[in-house]
């Protein structure tokens, strides 16, 4: 129940995100729809995930606010404007009722199949000795993945560096 | 069932914005919709109904707790997601220093 | 920024890093972990160049700095995994609700918070300093 409630104020939160003609009011909603997210970790038990989407939807919403400069642009209606809705609003709806269809063979809410984190659970504690099964998983059955995850935070961080690159490098003659 | 398809009316919210948009910072608040969505529905799959959270305590003995294999996998999805939002948004600045507008249907040539 | 904020500053920025630290080394007994913990971090350095400025903070801690502190914490993060393939035996898990436990998870943490923190710093300084000289031109 207080899930439906706190889907449906996430989604009044994007709607205003995205139809909002000042761009420091949509990145203020859009920080709205982070809170709701980490409420919903939490009422879904996820504390680890909850500590981690508030700190990130923090920085996030610094980076994004150093850089809306001037108002947004207004809707113009020239062309093929009408068509280009109807068509991403068809296209949306098509998406929506194969998803619908495809939702029905997943098992209910509340009972999921868990064959391989079955056996996390029951032997997790004795072969890593860490009593937070989330961090034992991900940092020590899965650790390839945490390996990647700094790679690409790597070439992130490289990549920030070298697009806001002041001076360029003269050729030596 | 109708939690799934909140969580897929949010996914299509963000693509709306995505796909329709004419300011680039906006086509980057819906690439973090979009985010949002994806990490919510990969979390409400592995739900147990009256679970409890995937940690062992000093006293109890803890029976039945949710599904932590979709826990470890958003959590290092969530950090990775900011990644791609600080490059996008240090392209966008990039943009504007180059071609002075933050309007797509502007952009159109390869400048040097 | 107003002499309130900068008052306030000068007495939390200090917990702030703690509170990361604190929560970056019990990764393994309460939720939170490396990644979580290296946010926080990076968090209270990019607090103090939001209250005094970039010139100041840039003069202890500069981008070069940074850079070095994510490229130590990747290289370390590489040595540490390919010592696990050779079956380099680094830690032994005893007792469960301690610190020094669960072998190798305390280490990953650590060197993962490093990683983490001073890579978001780079990436909000770049992005400050790419802005600032922009409003000068």
């Amino acid at each position: 129940m207080e899930l439906h409630i706190l889907l449906l104020f996430m989604i009044i939160a994007s709607l205003v995100a995205v139809e909002a003609k000042d761009l420091i009011s949509s990145v203020i909603a859009l920080s709205a729809v982070g809170l709701g997210l980490c409420l919903s970790f939490l009422i879904l038990k996820a504390p680890n995930l909850a500590i981690t989407q508030l700190v990130v939807e923090i920085l996030c919403v610094i980076i994004l606010i150093r850089a809306t400069i001037n108002n947004d642009l207004p809707v113009v209606k020239d062309g093929r404007w009408l068509f280009n809705t109807i068509s991403t609003f068809l296209f949306i709806g098509c998406f929506l009722m194969l998803a619908y269809f495809a939702l029905k063979e997943l098992p209910l809410f509340g009972n999921p199949t868990m064959r391989v984190s079955s056996e996390y659970i029951s032997g997790g504690l004795k072969k890593t000795g860490s009593t937070n099964l989330v961090t034992a998983i991900a940092l020590n059955f899965r650790s390839l993945d945490a390996l990647t995850e700094a790679a690409i935070l790597f070439a992130a961080i490289i990549g920030v560096l070298s697009i806001t690159r002041r001076t360029g490098k003269t050729h030596e003659e | 069932m109708s939690l799934y398809f909140l969580c897929f009316t949010l996914f299509c919210v963000g693509l709306y914005c995505v796909l329709r948009k004419r300011n680039i910072i906006k086509i980057i608040i819906g690439l973090a919709i979009i985010e949002y969505a994806v990490n919510l529905f990969l979390v409400l799959i592995g739900y147990r109904t009256h679970g409890r959270a995937p940690i062992f305590a000093e006293d109890q003995v803890i029976s039945n707790m949710v599904d932590p294999l979709p826990q470890a996998m958003v959590l290092t999805t969530i950090v990775i997601g900011l990644a791609v939002i600080a490059v996008a948004v240090s392209l966008a600045i990039r943009i504007y220093e180059k071609y002075g507008t933050f309007d797509i249907t502007k952009i159109r040539r390869l400048k040097g | 920024m107003t002499l309130i904020v900068k008052t306030i500053t000068r007495l939390t920025v200090g917990l702030i890093l703690i509170y990361g630290i604190y929560i970056v080394l019990r990764g393994h007994i309460s939720p939170g972990g490396g990644f979580a913990g290296g946010v926080i971090i990076a968090l209270s350095f990019i607090h103090l160049i939001l209250a005094f400025g970039k010139e100041e903070v840039t003069r202890k801690i500069d981008e070069s700095r940074g850079v070095f502190f994510a490229s130590l914490g990747a290289l370390i993060f590489l040595l540490v995994a390919n010592a696990g393939f050779k079956g380099l035996r680094l830690a032994e898990h005893k007792g469960h609700f301690k610190v020094f436990a669960a072998g190798l998870i305390p280490l990953y943490d650590i060197v993962i918070s490093v990683l983490v923190g001073a890579g978001l710093y780079v990436i909000f300084l770049a992005l400050a300093l790419l802005l600032e000289k922009r409003e000068e031109k």
